[in-house]
């Protein structure tokens, strides 16, 4: 068993430091204040590749594994920025790796590998279907050589930064499905030649994550751009899901590091009745819980990632990963807005905004009561219990 | 055009230095380390360079195993290959004892221009240049802001205290660098992965022809006698403005001869 990283990892983890220093606390805030999308940082880090990380080398990436990947997205949150601005140009790819064809692959893989195309859209909730994706209404009807789309999305995020989207919609009615976990399929629409009414309704919400409502109204797209086999799109987007939660796992644990250090630096420094607030225990145990939390996530986290990369089942690792570090990050968000009073408010803190950042991995891309359900029934072996 | 960079790595910026008081130098052993920002400038030039005019860039750097992070980050800026002089007979060496080491590593290598920093950010001698030239028998050409090369010929703007002079120099020579000559490259990613693949020879003291005694604590003429802290700051003069505070301050920077 070792724990240790290797060199090559610890490289990575260096550099792409110091990239984000080029970044600091201002230059977020500033972008969350005024709900603007961090396109310099975006640009920086696809001129310099790291968001090619997991696209093989043979279409322009780097071919790295889900460890490295989780590390560089964990070190733009534990540097205070917010790496959901870009994740998803790094593992939404996966399902046209996985499942497109040769010549999708050709065409679209390498542009996204050096940032010219931005494929970090994937409509796949709908207002009456949120965690019971296959229940989605959006439909793709076949008409010659095309597809046209109809029906609602919301929750889906960078539309507007984004060339490409990816789709899951409805190609058989729900009620003629034996199984009904088929039924859906994949599609890549690009956005800049799509014909038919597209409306993208930016939604206003606690975080800057330049999310939308979408309404399709007979929104062509060509029937090449099918990915994979008609009908089985819900398996495809499954197929993804241990990645995205090992990376947004690793996304958490920045943060958790985040608001440690910054607790743990406040308490030694700021001084009441005489003494470093840190000095009690009432301030000290918490941060000094939530690190043990934290560190505890982590070791779970790249237990996950090891086994994704060796190819070996991780389901449980990976959903559990997410759990544990979403809510260490959350205990450790809790301890630093306490530790700073009422500067955990002020803006200027960033507290306040990595606080309400971090609340959402709870929550997103899956909801942590949805992942003990897994545990529950899927691993524990106990009856559904929803 | 097959270029060398002579660049130190050195502990991190993140890092508390510590020195020992037994041996009087800085502690890096176990202590993370990163390539010199100044040794960063060299290595970016020399990119520059050779992209420019074809050719190689070669880093040669001195130091402890800790090192080999500093000399992968500049193989991932893009440098060809690298040499590490590591050998536990070269700690302590003194300025003079590690010119001779680089300049005999250099000579193992088809050179036309050895690019250095003015002086490292750990220890800032910055006599390091001038006696690497001298072993190599090439011309120093210090304190370069700005280099261009056209065919066998180099011209520098060599930074002065009023302005630039263009100093030229025909080629082999060695170039100092200055700071802020340029802003050194990201590594991109790709760089970091190719970085794992490119070739770092190591050569002790012996096989660069040095025997023991030259190099080292043993064949070093210098000596560190004490190390202290400097003195503490003295307390600002405050200047109160009642309608000739600037006529004070133009005195007062007259006077430390700012002015």
């Amino acid at each position: 068993m070792d724990f240790n990283l290797t060199q090559e990892q610890l490289q990575i983890r260096e550099e792409i430091k110091k990239v984000c220093k080029e970044f600091p606390d201002a230059y977020w805030r500033e972008i969350d204040s005024k709900k603007d999308y961090p396109e310099a940082f975006v640009r920086k880090l696809s001129e310099l590749g790291w968001l090619a990380a997991l696209i093989p080398e043979e279409y322009g990436g780097t071919g790295l594994g889900i460890t490295e990947a989780s590390i560089i997205l964990e070190e733009i949150n534990h540097s205070g920025g917010v790496a959901t601005v870009c994740h998803a140009q790094m593992y939404t790819m996966g399902t046209l790796l996985r499942h497109g064809n040769d010549e999708q692959k050709r065409r679209y893989l390498p542009k996204i590998a050096s940032g010219e195309l931005r494929l970090q859209a994937f409509g796949v909730t709908e207002p009456n279907a949120g965690s019971e994706s296959t229940r989605i209404q959006t439909t793709a009807t076949r008409k010659g050589n095309r597809y046209l789309i109809n029906g609602q999305k919301i929750f889906i995020s960078r539309v507007l930064q984004s060339d490409l989207m990816l789709l899951l919609a409805r190609t058989t009615p729900y009620d003629e499905l034996k199984d009904k976990t088929k039924g859906l399929s994949v599609f890549i629409v690009d956005l800049r030649e799509a014909k038919g009414k597209l409306e993208v309704k930016p939604l206003d919400l606690m975080i800057n994550h330049h999310t939308n409502s979408l309404f399709f109204d007979g929104v062509e797209v060509p029937a090449e751009n099918l990915i994979g086999e008609e009908g089985m799109g819900f398996r495809y987007i499954i197929d993804g899901w241990n990645a995205e939660r090992i990376l947004v796992a690793a996304e958490a644990i920045g943060d958790g590091r985040w608001f440690i250090e910054r607790a743990a630096k406040y308490a030694s420094e700021r001084i009441v009745f005489g003494r470093p607030i840190g000095s009690n225990q009432g301030i000290q145990f918490p941060i000094a819980k939530a690190y043990a939390n934290v560190e505890a996530a982590d070791l779970v986290r790249y237990q996950a990632a090891t086994k994704f990369d060796r190819k070996e089942k991780c389901g449980a690792e990976a959903n559990m990963a997410k759990l544990l570090a979403s809510e260490a990050a959350w205990e450790a968000a809790n301890a630093c807005l306490t530790t700073h009073g009422g500067y955990g408010f002020a803006v200027e803190y960033d507290v306040e905004r990595k606080f309400r950042e971090t609340r959402l991995l709870t929550v997103a891309p899956v909801s942590n009561n949805l992942v003990l359900a897994y545990l529950g029934q899927h691993v524990l072996g106990m009856p559904k219990s929803y | 055009m097959n270029i060398v960079v002579c660049g130190k790595v050195i502990p991190a910026s993140s890092v508390t230095i510590e020195i020992d008081p037994n041996t009087k130098r800085m502690v890096r052993k176990g202590v993370t380390h990163e390539l010199d920002p100044a040794a960063a400038s060299a290595v970016e030039e020399g990119l520059r360079l050779a992209e420019k005019h074809g050719g190689t860039v070669t880093l040669i750097t001195m130091g402890i195993s800790e090192v080999t992070i500093g000399i992968r980050n500049a193989l991932a800026m893009g440098a060809t290959s690298a040499v590490h002089i590591l050998d536990d007979a070269v700690a302590g060496s003194d300025t003079l004892g590690t010119a001779k080491l680089l300049a005999a590593a250099i000579k193992k290598q088809p050179f036309d221009l050895v690019i250095c920093a003015t002086e490292s950010s750990d220890s800032y001698s910055g006599i390091v240049p001038g006696q690497i030239a001298h072993f190599l028998g090439v011309p120093p050409v210090t304190f370069a802001k700005e280099i261009n090369v056209d065919g066998t010929k180099i011209t520098i703007k060599r930074q002065s205290e009023s302005g630039y002079d263009i100093v030229e120099s025909m080629l082999p020579a060695l170039v100092a660098v200055s700071s802020g000559i340029n802003e050194p490259r990201y590594p991109q990613l790709k760089g970091i992965m190719a970085a794992k693949k490119k070739e770092i020879k190591v050569y002790t003291a012996a096989d660069l022809g040095l025997p023991a005694d030259q190099v080292g604590e043993k064949g070093a003429r210098e000596k560190v006698l004490t190390i202290g802290r400097p003195p503490k700051r003295q307390a600002g003069k405050v200047v109160t403005d009642e309608g000739e505070g600037g006529k004070q301050i133009a005195d007062f920077l007259a006077e430390i001869k700012v002015i």
